[in-house]
């Protein structure tokens, strides 16, 4: 690839990328989020985003040859297959069946004269020979005939890649982060069968946070950082910290300096969270322990996919969760979101527009809507509760102090949600869960798809509520500096786990390292 | 591994299979009730087999495509009648008469099936609801052609077929000339009890085709296509084509088996009959233990005798308790209503219950792996 560069909107998300694959070279790819990963692999795919957004710039060379995929089918044809992070198998459909889907030999008939090609029937035997064939090749041990329902995680993505590497063509393979999901052992066999592809001369793009397997298995480094490939490296000589530091490394003197004091924790613990699992798609939680103090304001940070937005999801009862939750000493029940908000916890979503708000209705319902639901506030009472009126001054009340207090921008409290930026929809998101006035609030990515200056003021919001008020807030995000800036303590997840915790003004490195799976110890 | 039956197995045999349990439960009760003899039930039964085996049949492709039940079968019905009505009014007398009948409903059938398929390609994810307006919407259509367009704008022009006025089909026609003709084309005796081989041979040869269409390219994209549309067409299947060749193939098979239902009943209900098959055929597939996405051949079968066995006892078991069969016939109509509400319910809450339990086992899982 040469000089490709890419922008969405005019925000540029790649500039300058150049980087050369020889055949049978794995070539290990490594960054933050939103390093531009993605959109370097997405270009190589020919996705349609790429098209809808403008196309890229710069020139991608097979064989010395420009190439312009128009979709991901060109892509397959010219040799390259995609392992995507989400598995995309048939659950009913036997290994063996997903691996030639579509691919599948034919045994000709004389009914497929009268009926087109596709009365063919299917010959099972050498459907099953095929996918045996992918299988070797891949050097795992996979039974072809098991139901893809009742595979463990790492037999799927076998799977998985079997099919690509099935295709007769397949000469450079991607995989997207191809261990998150795998256990130790089943990743072991993963690199093995990383290395088997490249002795027989496919090339792989092997992108992943776990940087050790990029020391065992990659000839070559690529280490992105903002857009840009900021070293090569080469797998061999390099080591898990240089390549922990150049992904993080920010340069010095940046706009975001922290400048108070670390304040000192309170010895009282307002919740606790034991063994804690949730079952979040991508984010899973396998086992978390963590104590949050009183008034404390607790970051929790990790790469994406690690399982740090499962952990507020899960405590709210979002997704299927276990473990032990306890709120100032008393267990609080799991899986039941209203037993959370009656206990005076408040959550504000990362999805917004999914979770967080009622889009149609008015900025004072989104605002008032939970507190009335939940703390039958907003109302007045007739008849000793028997009947029960929105208290509409009140609401208009409330909706334009924190109108005002959080500088939304709307053209009065009566402006429907959607009609809001998201920097402001945030805002009326906050507003909304200020107004139950937990005792402890969790905001999860509340910056994530909003503007620097929005940003600034939901953060300043956010910490004055908790220096003010004295509310404890666990705050998710993915970018360490906003956590450093406005957190006293941060934990990072990793593995669905929590690998550590450190005070906010630890250097960046070291979360770096945290990130990475290396344990508090070793990082300090 | 050693298997043994737990009280687990038994608690989820009993919940996957409730409603063929009910059936039987209930047919079980009234067979002694309205004493009819053996001989008897065995040859209603038979009738009814060959009367519906092959409406029935017709549903199970669009399940196979991921495409529910296919309430749309009521427009093959109305091809197939279309044919009959065609055949009649011309005189076509016997087997050369059905043979004709499909020929003229074969077109239509595989029109109006084109279009229903192009409609439930718009309203993918709420197939069954849109089938099922769909038919309602044809059957508007369909009333419209038969009681104003035959006569001046078809020509069709026999007493037989057309009211008094002039235009528009009888309310009933007595299809004299086909009436068992399948039926009665090879039939043996045994106990008492007439079995017509020409009529198995037929349905046994639809069972075939579907068995050996499931093995074909066609059948296994369709599968694929009704586990997971993003993933089939990712693979490069043309799933809205798939789709349509689904509803296609089943809403011709639904025109053939009304075809054969007409001629073993002997009567055309014309205003009536296509709109009451498709509820009673899906009842009985129902019945049979099948749900919104799976079903097979021993569903369908199941199906018809369970059902069809309590459509003939409860009218007489309704005169022996209530000195009226009007209560068994009422009961019939609502238990086919109640079957479908039935199944679609507890086809959600088994998914449900099923998602449910798969995640707590993926999260135990992971929780070991953490561990260990």
């Amino acid at each position: 690839m040469k000089n490709v560069s890419k922008d969405y909107n005019g925000n540029p998300v790649l500039k300058d990328v150049n980087f050369t694959l020889k055949a049978g070279e794995v070539l290990g790819l490594v960054g933050e989020n939103g390093a531009g990963k993605s959109t370097l692999m997405n270009i190589l795919f020919g996705m349609d985003v790429i098209h809808e957004t403008g196309g890229y710039g710069g020139k991608v060379l097979i064989d010395g040859k420009e190439v312009k995929f128009a979709s991901p089918l060109d892509a397959l044809k010219a040799g390259i297959g995609m392992v995507h992070q989400e598995f995309s198998l048939l659950p009913g459909f036997t290994a063996a069946e997903n691996i030639v889907l579509n691919r599948e030999p034919e045994n000709k008939s004389v009914l497929s004269l009268v009926f087109g090609k596709r009365a063919n029937t299917i010959d099972r035997k050498a459907l099953q020979k095929k996918a045996i064939e992918a299988i070797t090749k891949l050097g795992v041990s996979l039974d072809p005939n098991m139901l893809v329902s009742e595979m463990p995680v790492g037999h799927k993505q076998f799977t998985e890649i079997s099919r690509e590497i099935s295709k007769s063509s397949i000469r450079l393979l991607v995989l997207d982060e191809p261990t998150a999901v795998l256990s130790e052992k089943e990743a072991e066999m993963l690199l093995k069968a990383i290395r088997n592809l490249s002795a027989q001369g496919i090339s792989v793009i092997f992108i992943t946070h776990r940087l050790q397997e990029i020391i065992d298995v990659c000839n070559k480094v690529l280490v992105m950082r903002d857009g840009k490939i900021i070293s090569e490296l080469d797998a061999k000589k390099t080591s898990i910290s240089e390549m922990a530091r150049l992904m993080v490394g920010r340069e010095v003197g940046g706009p975001q300096v922290r400048t108070e004091e670390i304040r000192p924790l309170s010895d009282k613990i307002v919740l606790s969270i034991k063994n804690l699992w949730v079952d979040m798609p991508g984010e899973t939680v396998r086992n978390v322990n963590l104590d949050v103090h009183q008034g404390e304001f607790l970051g929790i940070g990790g790469l994406a996919g690690q399982g740090k937005i499962g952990i507020p999801n899960g405590i709210m009862g979002l997704y299927p969760a276990g473990g032990k939750v306890e709120l100032n000493g008393k267990a609080i029940a799991l899986n039941n979101p209203r037993a959370c908000l009656d206990s005076s916890l408040a959550f504000v979503s990362e999805d917004r527009r999914g979770v967080g708000l009622l889009l149609d209705e008015s900025l004072e319902w989104n605002v008032a809507f939970t507190a009335m639901q939940i703390q039958n506030k907003f109302l007045k009472q007739y008849l000793g509760g028997l009947i029960k009126w929105r208290d509409q001054a009140a609401i208009e009340e409330v909706t334009n102090k924190y109108i005002k207090q959080l500088q939304i921008k709307c053209t009065s409290s009566k402006q429907k949600a959607k009609e809001l930026s998201g920097g402001n929809q945030q805002k009326i998101c906050l507003a909304k869960s200020f107004a139950l006035q937990p005792k402890l609030l969790f905001v999860s990515e509340p910056t994530r798809g909003i503007d620097i200056g929005a940003k600034a003021l939901v953060l300043q919001a956010l910490k004055e509520y908790n220096r003010k008020n004295g509310v404890t807030i666990v705050m998710i995000s993915s970018e360490l500096e906003e956590l450093r800036q406005c957190c006293d303590r941060i934990a990072i997840v990793t593995d669905g786990a929590v690998s550590g915790i450190l005070p906010a003004t630890t250097p960046s490195e070291d979360f770096g390292m945290l990130m990475v799976g290396k344990t508090g110890k070793e990082a300090m | 591994m050693k298997k043994t039956v737990t009280n687990k197995d038994v608690r989820n045999f009993l919940a996957n299979n409730i409603v063929p349990i009910i059936f039987v439960v209930i047919c079980l009760i009234c067979i002694p009730i309205a004493g009819y003899s053996g001989q008897y039930l065995v040859g209603q039964i038979i009738t009814r087999i060959m009367r519906n085996s092959f409406l029935v049949l017709s549903l199970l492709i669009p399940i196979m495509a991921g495409m529910g039940l296919n309430f749309g079968m009521t427009l093959g019905a109305m091809a197939g009648q279309i044919g009959i009505i065609f055949i009649t009014a011309w005189n076509v007398v016997g087997i050369p008469g059905l043979l004709l009948a499909a020929i003229i409903a074969t077109p239509i059938a595989v029109l109006l099936g084109w279009f229903c398929g192009k409609m439930l390609n718009m309203a993918r994810g709420r197939e069954m609801i849109t089938s099922y307006m769909i038919s309602f919407f044809m059957n508007g259509v369909y009333q419209l052609v038969v009681l104003y367009g035959m006569g001046p704008v078809i020509p069709i022009h026999s007493d037989q077929v057309i009211l008094p006025r002039g235009y528009g089909v009888r309310n009933t026609i007595d299809l004299i000339n086909v009436r068992q003709s399948v039926d009665s084309y090879w039939q043996i005796t045994i106990g008492g009890v007439n079995i017509p081989i020409l009529t198995i041979i037929l349905i046994a040869l639809l069972c075939v085709v579907i068995v050996w269409f499931r093995k074909t390219k066609l059948g296994q994209d369709m599968r694929a296509v009704g586990q997971d549309l993003e993933v089939a067409k990712e693979a490069g299947i043309k799933v809205d084509r798939t789709r349509i060749l689904a509803i296609i193939i089943s809403t011709v098979f639904a025109a053939y088996g009304m075809i054969l239902y007409l001629s073993n009943m002997g009567t055309l209900n014309t205003y009536n009959s296509h709109s009451q098959i498709g509820m009673f055929s899906i009842a009985a597939l129902l019945v049979g233990g099948a749900s919104v996405s799976k079903a097979s051949i021993k569903n369908v079968f199941l199906g018809i005798i369970l059902f069809h066995l309590m459509f003939i006892l409860t009218p007489q078991a309704g005169r022996e308790l209530m000195g009226q069969a009007q209560i068994g016939e009422y009961f019939r109509v609502f238990v086919s209503y109640g079957v479908i509400t039935l199944a679609l319910v507890l086809y959600e809450i088994r998914t449900r219950r099923e998602k449910a339990e798969s995640a707590k086992q993926l999260a135990d899982m992971q929780k070991e792996g953490a561990r260990a």
